[in-house]
């Protein structure tokens, strides 16, 4: 529901690429689990190994996933960009955050509780389902941009015809 | 035919496409640390005029001769510049060479990039690591032919902010009106305020009008295969999406048949091919 110009939860979710087209009885439920948060430029959404109670859908901003090397500082493994969710381990025990997640600049996210959709898609399977067709894609993509990363593709070549 | 034992004294038949020019070593710029660009000048005085997308074979006198895109302005004919990373013995030797140092040069070869096409749509340049050299010169014209393009886009990968070529040209650029440039990398630190991720992640949030763009790729080609793949999946019309190959040149011109791909000979026929002859070539391994 719309209220002048502000808009209502659902709505917001409706209107993020990864909910984009679902029900409006989903995104109505998925609504009582969601809240707006906003994160100054160099603060962190969560750490790595604290639980993963709260995931968020970037609106404006981009987020690094680092991890912290020794002898190496933190090193930025992947940007979350606009359009896109912040963390997946809430789907799936131990429920905790893998990675550390960094505002770069200013960031405004949709936070959702995670404990509380992890209830309503068991509570309606139906559901359930549609939220984690939703997410597959995120881990599908990630698991193929880390591959082809793995790959080290613009490595220099030991020996090619057109040096490029 | 001369009989055994007596000398022929005819000069030396050799087809003009195998015979090298001298050229001269006008200025030499460290890129990176394995990376140099050399800009040449034709010693006969004869420009080289070359279409953006060509390559050249270049020869190292005593060491040999290897095939490498020309990366400077095709609108500047009076030198020839090339950008070339030390992967074996010719381009080490090549990478060494210092001002006033001689090269043989025979080309420009190949194919070229279809600018016209782009003219009244939106352009996309894709490149991955050094292929943004090959690329360089649609850089050039675009920025010649603005005003006949809707818009322009660079999207850039590579492996580390640390070896981002062009850097200081890449800068620049983003600051041209109606000019984007898009830059992620594999891995970074912290002082990092750019994407990290590979090139294909960007692709859908730049793209403006899909179908009304032309995208020009270059770079590694497992890149270039999922960065078809990506373009056509955002509507890119697959005839629009073209691609810079590259295989084991050896000749150049298609005589000895090293850089075959399927029914391609890439120095001929191309490097520059429209995505739906080589898409399935791509994934067959034994080519």
């Amino acid at each position: 529901m719309t209220d002048g110009n502000i808009k209502s939860m659902p709505d917001i979710l409706a209107e993020h690429p990864l909910f984009a087209g679902l029900d409006k009885e989903i995104t109505d439920l998925l609504g009582g689990c969601a809240g707006n948060a906003h994160f100054a430029a160099g603060t962190y959404l969560f750490k790595a190994e604290e639980p993963a109670d709260i995931f968020y859908l970037v609106r404006s901003g981009d987020v690094a996933l680092e991890l912290s090397m020794p002898g190496r500082g933190k090193l930025v493994v992947d940007t979350v960009r606009p359009g896109h969710a912040v963390g997946a381990s809430w789907i799936l025990p131990p429920y905790r955050w893998r990675f550390d997640a960094r505002a770069v600049g200013d960031v405004r996210a949709t936070g959702i509780d995670a404990a509380c959709l992890r209830k309503k898609c068991d509570d309606d399977p139906s559901m359930g389902y549609q939220v984690l067709k939703r997410f597959l894609p995120v881990v599908a993509g990630r698991l193929q941009s880390t591959r082809l990363r793995l790959l080290d593709l613009y490595a220099p070549p030991a020996d090619v015809g057109r040096a490029l | 035919m001369n009989a055994i034992g007596q000398l022929d004294r005819s000069p030396l038949q050799i087809d003009s496409g195998m015979l090298p020019r001298p050229f001269v070593v006008r200025s030499r710029r460290e890129e990176m640390s394995d990376c140099v660009t050399l800009e040449l000048a034709a010693l006969d005085g004869e420009p080289l005029a070359f279409e953006a997308g060509q390559f050249t074979m270049l020869y190292v006198h005593g060491v040999g001769e290897v095939a490498i895109s020309i990366s400077g302005d095709p609108a500047v004919s009076d030198s020839l510049i090339h950008t070339i990373r030390a992967v074996g013995a010719v381009s080490q030797a090549l990478c060494g060479l210092s001002e006033g140092d001689r090269v043989g040069v025979r080309g420009p070869l190949g194919n070229s990039w279809p600018l016209e096409r782009a003219v009244g749509k939106h352009l996309m340049i894709v490149a991955g690591g050094l292929g943004l050299a090959p690329v360089r010169p649609i850089i050039y014209w675009a920025l010649a032919n603005r005003d006949r393009l809707k818009s322009i886009d660079i999207v850039y990968g590579t492996r580390a902010p640390d070896q981002i070529l062009f850097a200081p040209q890449l800068l620049g650029l983003s600051t041209t009106d109606g000019l984007r440039v898009g830059m992620t990398v594999d891995l970074a630190d912290q002082d990092w305020r750019g994407q990290v991720g590979v090139v294909t992640d960007l692709i859908p949030s730049m793209l403006r009008e899909p179908a009304e763009t032309v995208a020009m790729v270059c770079g590694p080609e497992i890149m270039m295969r999922f960065t078809g793949q990506a373009l056509a999946a955002a509507g890119v019309p697959a005839e629009e999406i073209f691609l810079s190959m590259e295989r084991n040149m050896k000749c150049g011109i298609g005589w000895c048949g090293h850089c075959q791909l399927g029914p391609h000979l890439i120095c001929r026929d191309g490097p520059v091919f429209p995505y739906p002859a080589v898409r399935d070539l791509m994934s067959v391994w034994e080519l």
